[in-house]
C-alpha cells in the first residue's frame, strides 16, 4: 500500500487549502474607509477570560438590559457559567419581577419601536451573526452628527437608530475626515472624503482606556451568550481527540496484522 | 422443529446444521449465509489505496445523520423553528453536540461523497460493467443533494429563508409549468410557515426512506459486478483452481479492519471541527443564518452551503436565468453520462494518457474554482473566471469522446499490481 503515505498528504494538504482559502476570505473584509486605525480596532475576545465576562456581564445589565434582550440566556444558566454567587445574582443583576429561571428579557415597553422606528434588536447571537470585531468597532465609533434624530452617528453602521447610550462614560467625539480625490469617469476627477480619526470633544467619565476595557468585556460577554458552552466544549474535545487518537492506533496495529497474511 | 426440510436449511453454512437457538433462527433467516456470502464470501481486490476509504466513510456519515437526526427530530419544532435550534444548543442535554455533529456531519458527507466520486473518476469505476452502478450513485448524490437543501431550511435563519427562496425559485425556470410548479412545491404564495413543514416532513421521513433504498441498491449492484481497483483490471478474468478470483481477498476481515482505521482518522478530523470549529469560519454554519428569517431583509450576499456552490457558480455565469437553470441541470447530466461518454481502452487514469490526465486536472480545477467563486459576490472578474471554469467543467465531459480514443494509453498489467507489507 505504497500509494497510502500520498494519499494522506493529498489530504492534510486539501485541509490546509482549505482553511487557507478561510482565512483569505475573511482577511478581505478590508476596512479601507475606516482609515488607519481600523486594523487596531480588534475586539480580541477571550470567553475563558472568567473576570472579563463577570464585568461584562455587569456592564451588560447596566448599559444594555435596558433595551435589549437575550431571550436565549437564562439569569440561572449566567450565574452558573460565569460563576456568580445566586445571592448577589439576585441582588445585583436580576431586575424586580424576574426569577433566576427566567430568560435575560429587557424590561422595555412595547413602545420601543415607536421611540426607535424599529425595535431594539435581541442580542443573543448578535457576536455570531456579526462577528466581534463589528461590535467593538460599532461600539468604539460613535460620534456627533447634529444631522441624525438621535444627535450621533457611527462609522460602522451609519445611520444606525440606536443613541450614543455609552457616551457619559466615553464623552463625546467628533469624525475628522480628509477629502481625496479619485479618478472618476471621463478623466475627470472627483472628491472624495475619507475618515480619517475622531476627535474627542467633551470628556466621560472614563479614561479611554477604561472605556476600552469596558467594550472589551462587553463584546467579550456577547461572544459568550452566543455559544455559551464553547469552553466546556473544548474541554471535552481535548479527551475525545486523545481518546480516538488511542482507538486509531490500536485499528492501525490491528489492520497491519491482519494484512501480514496479504502477499 | 421436526417439520423442517433439508430445503429449510440450504443456503446457510455448518452453524445452522448444528442446532440450538442460532440454528433456529438462521432455518428462518438467513443470517448466516447473508455473512457468507456478502462479508466473509465477498471478494474485493487486494489492491484498494488511500481512495478506498470513503465508501465505508459515506455508509458511517449517513448513519450517523440519522441517528443524530432522529435525536434532533425530538426537540426540533417548526413553529418555532430558530427558537427551538437554540434551546437545543443551549438547554438539551448535550444538544449542542448533537446539532453540531448534524451539521458538520452534512459537510463531511458531501466531502466524503465528493472524494468517493472522484476515486471512480480516477479509475473508471463507471466503465462496464459498472455503468448502473454509477448511475444509482448518481441517484444517492442527487436525493443526498435534496436532503441536504432541506436540512439548510430547517434552522429558519434569514439564510434558510433566503437560500430556499432562490432554490425553488429554480424551478420557476421551467417553460409553462414553472411558476404553478414553485407555487405547489411551497404551499403557499411565498416561502413561508407551510413550506417549512412540508420541508421538514420531506427532510425527516421521505429522503432518508429513499436515501436508504437507493445505498442498499447500490451496495446490492456493487456486489453483482464486484469492486472495481487502482488497475482498472477485473480480478474475476483471473481465477484460481478453486474458481475465486486470484487476486481477491475477503471483504471481512481485510477490508473491515482496514476500514476501522480509516473511521479512526475521520473521526479524528470529525472531532475537531465538532468541538473546535463548528462553523468552519462561515463555511459549514453561515454568519447570517445566525439572525431568525426575515422576509424584508434580504442578505447582503446570498449563496449556498460550500457543497452548491460549484453549481451556483455556473447559474451565475449565464446572464439568463432560464438558461443558467439549464446549464446548472447539464452539469448533473453530463455525470450521469460518464460511463458513455469515455470510450478509452483502459479504466484506470494509471494507464490512460497524458491527454485525460490534463483533462481530469482541468475538470478538478474548474469545480474547486467554480466552489470558490460560487461563495463571493458578484464582481466582473469574477463572472468572466466562473464563465472560464464553467467551459473546464463541460470541455472534460464532452470533449471526453475524442480525446480518450486519440490518446495513446499505455499497456495494462496482467494482474494488479500489489506490493505487500
Amino acid at each position: 500500500m505504497r500509494t497510502n503515505r500520498h494519499g494522506w498528504a493529498r489530504v492534510l494538504l486539501g485541509a490546509a487549502l482549505a482553511v487557507g482559502l478561510a482565512g483569505l476570505a475573511q482577511a478581505a473584509d478590508s476596512g479601507a474607509a475606516y482609515g488607519a486605525h481600523w486594523k487596531s480596532w480588534q475586539a480580541r475576545a477571550d470567553v475563558s477570560d472568567l473576570p472579563s465576562l463577570q464585568r461584562g456581564a455587569r456592564d451588560f445589565v447596566g448599559y444594555c438590559l435596558g433595551c435589549h434582550s437575550l431571550r436565549y440566556e437564562r439569569w440561572s444558566r449566567l450565574g452558573k457559567d460565569l460563576k456568580i454567587p445566586p445571592a448577589m445574582l439576585v441582588k445585583d443583576l436580576i431586575p424586580p419581577g424576574q426569577k433566576p429561571q427566567d430568560y435575560m428579557i429587557s424590561p422595555m415597553t412595547a413602545d420601543a419601536e415607536k421611540w426607535f422606528g424599529k425595535p431594539p434588536p435581541d442580542l443573543s447571537l448578535i457576536a455570531r451573526y456579526r462577528g466581534t470585531n463589528y461590535l467593538y468597532r460599532y461600539l468604539k465609533t460613535f460620534y456627533v452628527d447634529s444631522q441624525r434624530p438621535t444627535g450621533v452617528n457611527n462609522l460602522v453602521f451609519p445611520s444606525v437608530a440606536m443613541p450614543d447610550v455609552l457616551s457619559s462614560l466615553e464623552g463625546l467625539k467628533i469624525a475628522v475626515y480628509r477629502t481625496v480625490e479619485v479618478p472618476g469617469p471621463h478623466g475627470s476627477t472627483l472628491k472624495r472624503q475619507v475618515f480619517e480619526h475622531f476627535k474627542q470633544i467633551a470628556p466621560g467619565s472614563m479614561t479611554p482606556q477604561q472605556f476600552d476595557r469596558f467594550v472589551h468585556d462587553t463584546v467579550n460577554f456577547l461572544d459568550y451568550v452566543g455559544d455559551p458552552q464553547r469552553v466546556e466544549r473544548h474541554r471535552v474535545g481535548v479527551w475525545v481527540i486523545l481518546f480516538l487518537i488511542l482507538f486509531t492506533w490500536l485499528a492501525w496495529l490491528l489492520y497491519r496484522e491482519y494484512w501480514k497474511d496479504v502477499r | 422443529m421436526s417439520a423442517d426440510t433439508p430445503d429449510s436449511t440450504r443456503g446457510a453454512d455448518a452453524a445452522a446444521a448444528k442446532g440450538g437457538l442460532w440454528a433456529w433462527i438462521n432455518r428462518r433467516l438467513p443470517v448466516d449465509s447473508f455473512i457468507s456470502h456478502e462479508l466473509t464470501g465477498y471478494l474485493a481486490p487486494k489492491n484498494f489505496n488511500f481512495w478506498y476509504f470513503f465508501g465505508s466513510l459515506a455508509m458511517l456519515v449517513l448513519v450517523m445523520q440519522i441517528v443524530t437526526g432522529i435525536f434532533l427530530t425530538m426537540f426540533y419544532q417548526p413553529g418555532d423553528a430558530f427558537g427551538s435550534v437554540q434551546f437545543i444548543m443551549r438547554e438539551v442535554q448535550w444538544g449542542w453536540l448533537v446539532r453540531y455533529m448534524h451539521s458538520t456531519g452534512a459537510s463531511f458527507f458531501f466531502i466524503v461523497v465528493y472524494l468517493h466520486m472522484f476515486r471512480g473518476m480516477l479509475y473508471g469505476s463507471y466503465r462496464q460493467p459498472r455503468e448502473l452502478l454509477w448511475l444509482i450513485g448518481m441517484l444517492v448524490y442527487l436525493a443526498l443533494m435534496a436532503e441536504a437543501f432541506m436540512g439548510y431550511v430547517l434552522p429558519w435563519g434569514n439564510m434558510s429563508f433566503w437560500g430556499a427562496q432562490v432554490i425553488i425559485n429554480l424551478f420557476g425556470t421551467i417553460p409553462a409549468i414553472g411558476p404553478g410548479l414553485t407555487q405547489w412545491i411551497r404551499g403557499d404564495y411565498g416561502i413561508s410557515r407551510f413550506t417549512l413543514n412540508r420541508l421538514f416532513a420531506l427532510h425527516v421521513a421521505a429522503v432518508p426512506i429513499v436515501l436508504l433504498l437507493l445505498v442498499v441498491l447500490h451496495l446490492v449492484a456493487l456486489h453483482q459486478v464486484g469492486s472495481n481497483n487502482p488497475d482498472g483490471i477485473e480480478i474475476r478474468d483471473h481465477l484460481g483452481k478453486d474458481g475465486k478470483p486470484l487476486d481477491g481477498i475477503p471483504f471481512h476481515p481485510y477490508y473491515t479492519v482496514k476500514d476501522i482505521f480509516g473511521v479512526g482518522v475521520f473521526f479524528i478530523l470529525f472531532a475537531l471541527v465538532v468541538f473546535f470549529v463548528p462553523t468552519f469560519h462561515g463555511l459549514f454554519l453561515e454568519p447570517a443564518n445566525f439572525t431568525p428569517h426575515n422576509p424584508l431583509s434580504t442578505p447582503a450576499d446570498i449563496h449556498p452551503v460550500w457543497y452548491f456552490t460549484p453549481y451556483y457558480a455556473i447559474l451565475r455565469a449565464v446572464p439568463s436565468k432560464g438558461l443558467g437553470a439549464l446549464c446548472l441541470l447539464l452539469a448533473l447530466v453530463s455525470l450521469f453520462l460518464l460511463p458513455w461518454l469515455d470510450r478509452s481502452p483502459v479504466k484506470s487514469i494509471r494507464y490512460k494518457g497524458w491527454m485525460s490526465r490534463v483533462a481530469l486536472l482541468v475538470f478538478v480545477v474548474s469545480f474547486v474554482g467554480l466552489g470558490y467563486l460560487g461563495m463571493q459576490p458578484v464582481e466582473p472578474l469574477y463572472v468572466i473566471l466562473a464563465r472560464v471554469f464553467a467551459i473546464g467543467y463541460f470541455a472534460f465531459f464532452w470533449l471526453m469522446p475524442f480525446y480518450t480514443r486519440w490518446e495513446r494509453v499505455k499497456p495494462v498489467p496482467e494482474r494488479v499490481v500489489y506490493h505487500a507489507h
